[in-house]
């Protein structure tokens, strides 16, 4: 009996079908998700490893203007669907087109952003491919002995972290969270190749309609656009105290948000929870006010650059993580270092 | 109406704490609960069951102290539930799971019937993958709505149902034919409290065994020799080191935090 994780010839010869590097192109009415550019950064990284190809795949109704972009960001190629059923995103007709696309083309690797979309989607077409799918990794390696992926993924909320491989199965799938991968633009970007593949999916195969789509402003805030982010926690004490987090944000160009916590009491919408189950932020800044720094809480925040934490408890885990500790009342401190900020910004400062 | 609630007992992870020199979990003395998501989504399967008439199944796939777990489902008001428990299970992944629970599911509606909605938490809280459910729709090949924030109508008659879900940029609300699978937020209902009577029906209500015995298993996709992803090593995430404390009367902690953020400042155009 073969051990668990040798590799006889058989599969060997079967694995070696599967190359190249794929990203999922998501989109919601011809408009790409950011994460899909921070994967194809990504993928380009590992392809010059591995020394493949990327290829950007997109299904819609209109997709072929998103070529061009990913391109920019380092894709070979562009598979593409566009028809009308895909107009809308529906997991049964996306999970089979995709699924199709995978066998007809076999890459090695398959990344798709961890969205609502991308986690609806990639435990189905995972699940039709009989093989391994790591969610919300962090850190993807090859390694370097075996060429296989290595994806690191928090588990227990953050407080553990494991590697994962998928040795025997191809694709080896995962999802990476917005804003946890950076976009970089590659230097001399060339036109890839595009490839237009087609389905026979007709509308009346398709048993499930959408009746109504409700799009809301608050709905969509992507903190990981923002260099700076002033977040606030229970001890921010209520709702009005958030006009001087809102106002401090804006002074410093950036956006505010909170803690699960905050969010239970109403006093920031869910769609700027920061944490495990809100999103992952990288910024240059930091400001965590009133917030105890729970694991969960943490694992969202603790990779910016600068964290300034401000707690009356001296001992509370977020100084743990911060660059600068202020032990203080959040809700007298944060009018008084506005107040200094606006003189500050009315005295040019010499460069 | 009859509906089939997959559920799952996780490690409270608000409780699990790190021993950094050791770099391993520190859970003893962590109690074992229903994962969060699971109690909306048995609350839902019982508000219907009030509403339309008929029966809550439950399952579980995991050791014996799982037990505990779907008791708390019966006391919410579950009819039936049924442990999924065999040494084959050992160390599945997300794939081997939702392999084993679509037989331990195929099972209960050969024993209790057809299933009309299927429902699973949105995610469990140790393992974060939100993928054991989507699993499981796509081996029955049956309508998934995932997020679901509103069940707006069920018509078992008619077949049919009408769900809210999340999406990236707002919400969505989608017309499903039934037998159709939902894994749940938990902003989808309020938890109740349990009448007495259900609470005593309950600790009467014997939990159903589902072994290798008893549900036709192909052992070549169950268990961790054939779940495709494999752990590799755990490690604890490195640790930041804390900074710098910043001392001084209120007066000069402005100074010194007003002179850290001076280049963010947005300029005055
Ligand atoms: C499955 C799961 C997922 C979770 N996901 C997330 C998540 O994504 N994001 C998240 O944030 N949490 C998450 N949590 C919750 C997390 O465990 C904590 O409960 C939460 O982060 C605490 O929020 P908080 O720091 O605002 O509140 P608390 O922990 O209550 O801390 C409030 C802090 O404010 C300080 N304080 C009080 N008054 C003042 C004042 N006047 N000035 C300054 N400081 C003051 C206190 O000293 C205290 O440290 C999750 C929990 C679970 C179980
Ligand atoms: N072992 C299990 N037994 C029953 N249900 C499970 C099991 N594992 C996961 N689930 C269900 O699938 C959901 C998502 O789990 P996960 O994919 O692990 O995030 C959970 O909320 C449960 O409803």
């Amino acid at each position: 009996m073969a051990k668990v994780n040798e590799i006889t010839e058989e599969e060997k010869e079967a694995l070696s079908q599967y190359k190249n590097i794929w990203v999922f192109v998501e989109q919601t009415g011809g408009v790409a998700h950011s994460v899909s550019f921070e994967l194809l950064t990504k993928a380009r990284e590992l392809a010059n490893k591995l020394g493949c190809q990327v290829g950007a795949v997109s299904i819609g109704k209109s997709v072929s203007h998103l070529a061009e972009e990913a391109f920019k960001y380092g894709a070979d190629k562009f598979y593409y669907i566009e028809e009308e059923v895909f107009k809308d995103y529906r997991t049964e007709p996306f999970r089979d087109a995709l699924t199709k696309l995978v066998l007809k083309y076999k890459p090695e690797i398959f990344l798709i952003g961890a969205t609502t979309q991308g986690r609806d989607l990639s435990g189905t077409v995972a699940t039709e491919l009989r093989t391994g799918l790591t969610a919300d990794t962090t850190k993807q390696e090859i390694d370097p002995e075996t060429g296989n992926l290595m994806m690191t993924r928090p588990t227990f909320g953050g407080s553990l972290m494991a590697t994962i491989i998928c040795p025997k199965n191809r694709p080896q799938m995962s999802t990476v969270r917005p804003g946890v991968f950076k976009a970089i633009p590659v230097e001399q970007p060339k036109a890839g190749e595009m490839i237009k593949e087609k389905t026979n999916i007709t509308e009346d195969q398709i048993v499930k309609k959408i009746l109504k789509k409700v799009v809301s402003s608050e709905g969509n805030i992507n903190l990981g656009f923002y260099d700076v982010i002033v977040s606030g926690g229970k001890g921010m004490g209520n709702k009005e105290n958030f006009h001087m987090i809102k106002e401090l944000a804006d002074l410093l160009g950036g956006t505010w948000a909170g803690s699960r916590k905050a969010v239970e009491l109403g006093y920031v919408p869910q769609s700027r929870q920061v944490g495990q189950t809100g999103q992952t932020v990288h910024s240059k800044l930091y400001i965590a006010c009133g917030i105890s720094g729970a694991i969960q809480h943490l694992v969202g925040m603790q990779t910016s650059d600068i964290i300034i934490s401000i707690n009356t408890d001296g001992e509370a885990p977020i100084f743990d993580v911060s660059t600068y500790c202020i032990v203080e009342d959040a809700i007298k401190f944060i009018p008084k270092l506005i107040a200094e900020l606006k003189e500050k910004n009315l005295t040019p400062v010499k460069k | 109406m009859h509906a089939l609630v997959f559920i799952k007992q996780v490690p409270d992870a608000s409780q699990v704490r790190v021993n950094y020199e050791t770099g391993t979990l520190i859970r003893e003395g962590v109690p074992a609960i229903l994962n969060p998501f699971e109690a909306h989504a048995v609350e839902e399967a019982v508000r219907l069951r009030e509403e339309y008439g008929g029966k809550v199944s439950v399952i579980t796939m995991g050791p014996p102290q799982a037990t505990e777990a779907l008791k708390e489902c019966l006391s919410r008001g579950a009819d039936n539930a049924y442990l999924l428990s065999d040494r084959v299970f050992a160390g599945s992944d997300t794939l081997a799971t939702s392999y084993a629970l679509y037989e331990g599911a195929k099972k209960i509606i050969e024993l209790e019937g057809e299933v009309d909605l299927f429902f699973a938490g949105k995610q469990a809280i140790d393992g974060d993958t939100a993928q054991t459910g989507p699993g499981i729709a796509t081996r029955f090949d049956m309508p998934l709505v995932t997020y679901l924030m509103k069940l707006d109508e069920v018509n078992i008659d008619k077949k049919e149902a009408v769900a809210t879900r999340l999406t990236e940029f707002g919400q969505e609300t989608l017309k499903v034919p039934l037998p159709a699978f939902f894994t749940v937020e938990e902003t989808l209902n309020e938890l109740s409290h349990a009448p007495l009577p259900w609470l005593i029906k309950a600790a009467q209500t014997e939990i159903k065994m589902l072994t290798g015995e008893n549900v036709n298993l192909d052992r070549e996709q169950c268990g961790l020799r054939h779940s495709p992803t494999k752990v590799k090593k755990a490690f604890t995430p490195e640790k930041r080191q804390r900074g710098e404390t910043l001392t001084g009367s209120v007066e000069e902690l402005t100074q010194k935090t007003s002179d850290i953020l001076v280049p963010f400042l947005k300029k005055e155009k």
